[in-house]
């Protein structure tokens, strides 16, 4: 993190500043010297205070409110915390600090992030017990024969090739599981980077056709308020839209953890995205995983995703899609993406009439099918035969490499 | 101007607004250090309550921004009275007026729209300034904004630079739909504000809703924390409890014991979406029911 480098130095000067203390005389030597010790543990929990936090705090001690030790806590409480995960560990830093006295400054509390950590609030940064997601069981099928599944090396190889090494690999073969959070982590930045990309195209792409008054008047007094020479504004597209559907029933188990990775980055990456997530069932999970804290989110969704084994309802979800939800979350600039290999339990037909109905709604319907990396994969499974006349495109996603490939067919929609 | 600690929680409550103890120091604080408040917490947890609350413990006017996607500067700023202008401009023109004139005459106060930002810097008292839902804006207006909050100061190009005549007192809040930047947070004061508890909020309930006794108020404050646990879509909030509290007041009801029925069915006042009526069935709302009253 680039900002945490530049923030280093105006950080000593605070200190420095602050020891010098010229602002405020009245204020005994000691409590200054203090205050500044109780600055320091904070940032080394990981706390953004920097030389103005500092001065106001100084201000605050001066006050007559310091007086009141009651009101201290809440005041300081709000000048230095910047978010809700500052505001949830003040009070036991405070506590630790001001009423335990034979705290040492440099002291990191237990249990709290390092003086480099910034509070890991991505999903790429922080680390999910593997169980927790869910990560394949081998209770389910493998038609094409248990080898493939199991460590061929390839993904331990050191060095910078291991990357791209990842990205072409198939899902089902990286079990490592310093391989899994790198996998993981690049799912994430795979989805932001799709975003800024996208967001970036449409800014260049079209001149709009809306009149900017303010200029048109402004260029147009001389010909006397006859609007001759015209300012036009352009005009802001309005983002694409991502509605991601995931397969999670027994079937997918394998891929499940690595696209609920991939789920919370677009989520986290695109504002305009909802995700949901069915297997005999549908369920909203956008909230879920808009939770700050990461680990929960993941967790929570794992819970949820857990197939029963029952098989898969596709047709029976997307009704409740387009019942429930798709009103509200489809507008005319939305993709649909399913994730999900398309073997279906439930009737082919009413899958088809479903998918028809979505069709009508948005603007595109991507299905991605991990199976479409296998080899010799043709889509014969009954329900996937009878959503294929509907779908704009059909396109594998068992490496990372397949996902990375949509992103150019995104920005064209 | 600036008021004691103790006189605002005092006032707080004076003006209807039942406060937890931290955020009259949070308010106190914004004077002390000319700073803006960072509100976040859930929907419905009254963050938008805490600005009108401001407003009236300074008997100041409530300037409120709603932000929202695709919010630019001419919507909260200024902008140009148009129609005016282009009359203007024919006006003068057949009176034979030269076009220096007519612009230095088109582009002058008479013209200007304010809009809340512009209008909150140029009182004479210092209004209390609430910017509502901040992180729906977009990120370049968040920037913006910014630079308003350090400098106080905004330039329109045709009219100069205009400086704030009295610093507003300025609130902003945010639901956490997005991530807010580094800067603005830095800027800003923070207070999170959760769910009132129990006592709280049937404080807020007595004091709100004319017509409901304490043990009534006890009883919804606690249903409400109840089915606030249960796993729901939209989590009801502070308005949703006045509004359930005002329904089962207007029913005559003084008991929830009383007719459980009339609970599930009112509960609609608290239960916003399908799925999560459907989750708090008869059942639950019967067993939610034993637990706290």
């Amino acid at each position: 993190m680039t900002g945490n480098l530049q923030e280093v130095p105006r950080r000593e000067r605070a200190d420095r500043h602050s020891r010098n203390g010229e602002r405020s005389e009245s204020l005994g030597a000691a409590a200054r010297r203090r205050l500044t010790g109780f600055s320091r543990t904070l940032r080394d929990n990981g706390f953004h205070i920097g030389l103005s936090e500092t001065r106001d705090a100084l201000a605050v001690l001066t006050s007559p409110a310091a007086k009141q030790p009651i009101s201290l806590k809440p005041a300081l409480r709000a000048l230095f915390c910047a978010t809700h995960s500052d505001w949830v560990r003040f009070d036991e830093i405070f506590d630790t600090f001001w009423i335990g006295r034979d705290m040492r400054q440099r002291q990191v509390l237990s249990g709290m992030p390092g003086v480099s950590h910034a509070p890991a609030r991505r999903l790429a940064e922080a680390h999910v017990p593997q169980e927790a997601l869910g990560l394949p069981d081998d209770t389910e099928r493998r038609n094409d024969g248990g080898a493939e599944t199991s460590a061929d090396g390839r993904g331990r190889r050191e060095g910078a090739s291991r990357t791209e090494l990842l990205t072409a690999t198939d899902l089902r073969h990286i079990v490592d599981p310093d391989d899994i959070a790198a996998t993981n982590a690049l799912a994430a930045r795979l989805a932001r980077v799709m975003r800024v990309r996208l967001v970036r195209r449409e800014q260049i792409r079209k001149r709009g056709r809306r009149l900017d008054l303010r200029r048109t008047i402004h260029r147009n007094i001389s010909h006397g308020g006859t609007l001759l020479d015209l300012a036009w504004r352009q005009r802001k597209i309005k983002p694409l839209r991502l509605v991601v559907l995931l397969d999670t029933s027994g079937s997918m188990s394998l891929y499940t953890a690595f696209f609920v990775r991939f789920l919370h980055g677009v989520v986290d990456a695109f504002r305009e995205a909802e995700a949901f997530v069915f297997h005999t069932r549908l369920a909203h999970v956008s909230p879920s995983l808009r939770d700050r804290d990461v680990t929960r989110a993941v967790e929570k969704l794992s819970l949820m995703a857990q197939g029963i084994g029952g098989g898969t309802r596709i047709g029976d979800s997307l009704a409740a899609f387009n019942r429930w939800h798709a009103r509200r979350v489809i507008n005319s600039r939305t993709a649909v993406m399913i994730v999900s290999d398309g073997y279906d339990t439930g009737e082919p037909n009413e899958l088809g009439e479903e998918m028809r109905r979505l069709r009508r709604r948005c603007k595109r319907i991507i299905w991605l099918n991990p199976l479409i990396g296998w080899r010799d994969y043709s889509p014969r499974a009954r329900g996937m035969q009878a959503a294929l006349p509907y779908i704009d495109l059909f396109a594998p996603a068992h490496n990372l490499a397949s996902l990375a490939a949509l992103e150019p067919y995104l920005a064209r929609v | 101007m600036s008021l004691k600690r103790e006189e605002i929680a005092d006032k707080l409550a004076a003006v209807g607004y039942v406060a937890d103890h931290d955020i009259a120091t949070a308010l106190w604080l914004m004077d002390l250090l000319k700073r803006p408040l960072l509100l976040e917490g859930e929907a419905g947890v009254g963050k938008t309550e805490v600005g009108k609350a401001l407003a009236a413990v300074h008997g100041a006017e409530l300037i409120r921004l709603q932000c929202y996607e695709g919010l630019d500067q001419n919507a909260a700023l200024y902008e140009w009275n148009y129609q005016r202008q282009l009359l203007a401009i024919k006006a003068r023109e057949t009176i034979g007026e030269n076009a220096e004139a007519i612009e230095e005459h088109i582009f002058s106060e008479k013209y200007l729209l304010e809009r809340p930002l512009l209008a909150a810097i140029r009182r004479d008292q210092p209004p209390v300034l609430l910017i509502d839902e901040v992180d729906r804006a977009d990120e370049e207006f968040e920037a913006f904004l910014l630079e308003l909050l350090s400098d106080f100061q905004v330039s329109i190009p045709e009219l100069g630079t205009i400086k704030a005549t009295a610093i507003p007192r300025v609130v902003l809040t945010s639901n956490g739909t997005r991530e807010l930047s580094d800067a603005l947070r830095r800027r800003c004061l923070y207070h999170y504000i959760d769910f009132p508890d129990v006592d709280r909020e049937a404080k807020i309930i007595l004091t709100r809703v004319p017509g409901v006794d304490t043990t009534l108020a006890l009883q919804i404050a606690r249903m409400v924390a109840a089915v606030r646990k249960e796993d729901l879509r939209k989590v009801p909030g502070v308005a949703e409890t006045l509004d359930w509290a005002a329904t089962l007041s207007g029913l005559e009801m003084h008991d929830l014991r009383q007719e459980p029925e009339a609970i599930y069915e009112t509960m609609i006042c608290l239960l916003k979406t399908q799925e999560d009526r459907a989750r708090v069935t008869r059942e639950v709302s019967a067993l939610l029911l034993g637990k706290v009253a």
